[in-house]
């Protein structure tokens, strides 16, 4: 270990300037999660801690999911219809039962038996896989959209997340589903119950594993799969030629990037967070739910994490693991409203007026330009 | 006359198209309720002039939305500028009632238009807070219910009543529809936003102050949004809440189908028009079918992708 000289410490201030958005969505967020802590009566505690980790995991997911399509400066308006959709896929697919699912389709007063989705462990696990591929796919249908239909990102977007929409509507006329009560139980609380409920390391009491049985399951979701896919994709030729995309499209084509292939890896990737988030929501409210309004609101949260994540919206620099950070303050703005009581008349004004703080924060730039020209990138 | 002439424009082509597209509506509109009803109501010069009456206030959101996209920009604070039009209109109400509401949408536009043209955040990002801080607003103001207080008789009578058997709120949509087209196609003001649209540097470097544009840009989509609340809120002689909600992409979309760039710079007026009256009638002939909003949502969408599939392909970046 080589002591910290000169050019170590140079080389750690160059990664923290490039870093500089998600340094401050990071201290941010602890200085908002220890006021929370603090002032939250059972602050510090492990079941505040699940508590939080359920809220903040379907909207972790959708910001991740958002980042991939912006650092090659598109947009991505479906990923809360495609959640939404996987949702209901999920209410079906997932309600445990020991005999299975009879599944059927009904279109305009025709019935069309569709056999029966398998029931108990196997089931569940098959139906977890289901609705994360559907997420994908309807991911890598947006890619194919935008690069070979060459229609813009945000406009191709919002007409598939309407077609999104209304096959979750077609699902789920109202809402309902169920979800097995035990599934339920084991993803949304700490490890400790997971591994009582699915019966590993002595039912959770193997006394290595005591130290950190409080951790909850989502923060441990969150971050396997932030190590597992998200970082891998970065570094990989895929993963490169989508910041590159997002820097400069014509500079990357010209060095022979794969361009095409790298815009609907994004969107197929943002289909796969898009679709973890799904099935954790509906795992989480144990029903699936068609809820336009809630769809909405999701994709446009989502936008708002990535750039209080440090993101450019204009691409080409940012990262993920920001936009984690920046969904997490969000949901504990959130959360201080309830602790300091504030009406809930008024929240919809707090949270506004702190995005547009957040945002024009990053304005101080304007001041800094010496030439006028440098504005109009 | 030479052969050139008669080829259409880049501009035209996609509004030739989605006037067909029109006919092709009404034509399987008509044939399907011909067999189903044996009327055909599409053909009804009063049935299809009652639906244009509701395309008005989509078609006024419209207009300031394409001047907007125009400038490479968006709006997404129209949904809650235009109930805060309509819930301050009417709270105010009297003869101050439309001049209030609509100086409310000014003011949102001014103020959407400095945090992007001033402090350079992403349009984006920006009208998205904003449309958050008039929602908070209008629920504190309003208590979160619907307001009791109801919309004047002029608000009532431009919205909702007609003159020579045609309705106002027609006469409206055509007024706007001639001044916005005037200034795109024949005013200074016209030239700076396409020239801003296309490239902002260049136009700047050309002597147009592209900030101050960009600001009056914000604020004429402020002021059709809160020209559309107005009369919304006469028409349904109250405001409510989320009565904005289903503007916003529809009016994005109508925008997009009429053949205007969503990266700015390029679209006709008239495109914007035939953009709303086909979203108006698709509508009007989904809910004569009792299609399900599920079947809606989802023909919406997929019309969308079709028509850009037509005509709507950007070029591959090669350089």
């Amino acid at each position: 270990m080589p002591l910290p000289g000169p050019r170590m410490l140079d080389d750690l201030a160059i990664r923290a300037r490039q870093n500089v958005g998600l340094v401050t969505a990071v201290l941010l967020f602890c200085i908002l999660y220890l006021l929370y802590n603090l002032s939250h009566p059972k602050g510090f505690s492990p079941a505040v801690l699940v508590q939080n980790g359920d809220e903040i995991f379907a909207l972790a997911m959708l910001a991740m999911a958002q980042t991939v399509p912006v650092l090659m400066s598109g947009l991505d308006l479906s990923v809360g219809a495609v959640m939404t959709m996987v949702a209901c896929f999920a209410s079906y697919l997932l309600t445990g039962a020991p005999e299975g699912t009879p599944l059927h389709l009904e279109i305009f007063g025709l019935y069309v038996g569709l056999g029966t989705f398998p029931g108990g462990i196997a089931g569940i696990l098959l139906g977890m896989a289901v609705c994360v591929a559907i997420g994908t796919f309807s991911g890598f249908i947006n890619g194919c959209v935008v690069v070979y239909g060459r229609i813009q990102p945000i406009i191709a977007t919002l007409a598939t997340g309407a077609v999104y929409i209304g096959i979750a509507l077609f699902l789920r006329p109202t809402p309902g589903g169920k979800i097995d009560e035990d599934l339920n139980w084991a993803m949304t609380n700490s490890l400790g119950d997971f591994a009582s409920t699915v019966h590993i390391l002595d039912d959770g009491a193997a006394a290595w594993f005591a130290p950190f049985a409080w951790i909850p399951v989502p923060f441990v979701l969150l971050v396997l799969i932030a190590l597992v896919v998200w970082l891998p994709f970065r570094r990989s030729v895929l993963g490169r030629a989508v910041y590159a995309v997002g820097s400069a499209e014509g500079a990357a084509y010209m060095s022979g990037l794969p361009i095409d292939r790298a815009k609907i890896a994004a969107f197929t990737l943002a289909g796969f967070f898009a679709g973890c988030g799904g099935l954790f929501l509906a795992i989480q409210t144990s029903s699936g739910n068609a809820d336009i309004p809630q769809a909405g609101a999701y994709t446009l949260n989502s936008i708002a994490s990535v750039v209080i994540g440090g993101t450019s919206l204009l691409g080409g620099t940012g990262g993920a693991i920001g936009s984690i950070f920046g969904a997490m303050i969000l949901r504990v703005i959130s959360f201080l409203f309830r602790i300091f009581d504030i009406a809930p008349l008024l929240q919809p004004l707090f949270e506004g007026l702190i995005l547009l703080a957040a945002v024009s924060i990053g304005a101080l730039r304007v001041l800094r330009v010496r030439n006028t020209l440098e504005l109009f990138r | 006359m030479t052969t050139a002439s008669l080829r259409l424009s880049r501009d035209d082509r996609p509004i030739l198209i989605a006037a067909l597209f029109i006919l092709v509506i009404l034509v399987a509109g008509t044939v399907y309720t011909f067999a189903r009803f044996g009327s055909a109501p599409l053909l009804s010069p009063t049935y299809l002039l009652q639906q244009l009456q509701i395309g008005a206030f989509l078609g006024i959101v419209s207009a300031g939305m394409m001047i907007v996209i125009l400038i490479a920009q968006i709006d997404l604070s129209v949904p809650w500028t235009l109930a805060a039009a309509a819930m301050m209109a009417t709270s105010i109400g009297g003869p101050l009632a439309i001049p209030v509401g609509l100086g409310v949408g000014l003011l949102v536009g001014l103020f959407n238009g400095i945090g992007v043209a001033y402090l350079r955040v992403p349009s984006m990002i920006f009208t998205l807070g904003v449309n958050a801080v008039m929602r908070g607003l209008m629920v504190a103001h309003t208590g979160g219910y619907a307001p009791q207080t109801a919309a004047t008789e002029l608000m009532q009578t431009l919205a909702s009543e007609r003159t020579f058997g045609t309705p106002n709120a027609l006469f409206v949509w055509a007024v706007v529809s001639v001044l916005v087209a005037v200034t795109l196609q024949r005013t200074p003001l016209g030239r700076y936003i396409y020239a801003i649209g296309n490239k902002e540097a260049a136009a700047y470097l050309a002597g147009v102050d592209t900030r101050r544009v960009t600001v009056i840009c914000f604020m004429l989509c402020g002021l059709t949004a809160a020209l559309a609340g107005v009369l919304l809120a006469g028409y349904s002689t109250k405001a409510y809440q989320g009565m904005g909600d289903a503007y916003l992409l529809p009016s994005i979309a109508a925008v997009v189908i009429g053949g205007t760039n969503i990266l700015g710079g390029r679209g006709r007026y008239l495109g914007t028009l035939v953009g709303v009256v086909l979203i108006v009638l698709l509508n009007s002939i989904l809910s004569i079918m009792d299609m399900p909003e599920a079947g809606r949502q989802v023909i919406y969408g997929l019309v969308i992708i079709f028509m850009l599939l037509v005509y709507g392909r950007g070029e591959r970046v090669t350089s």
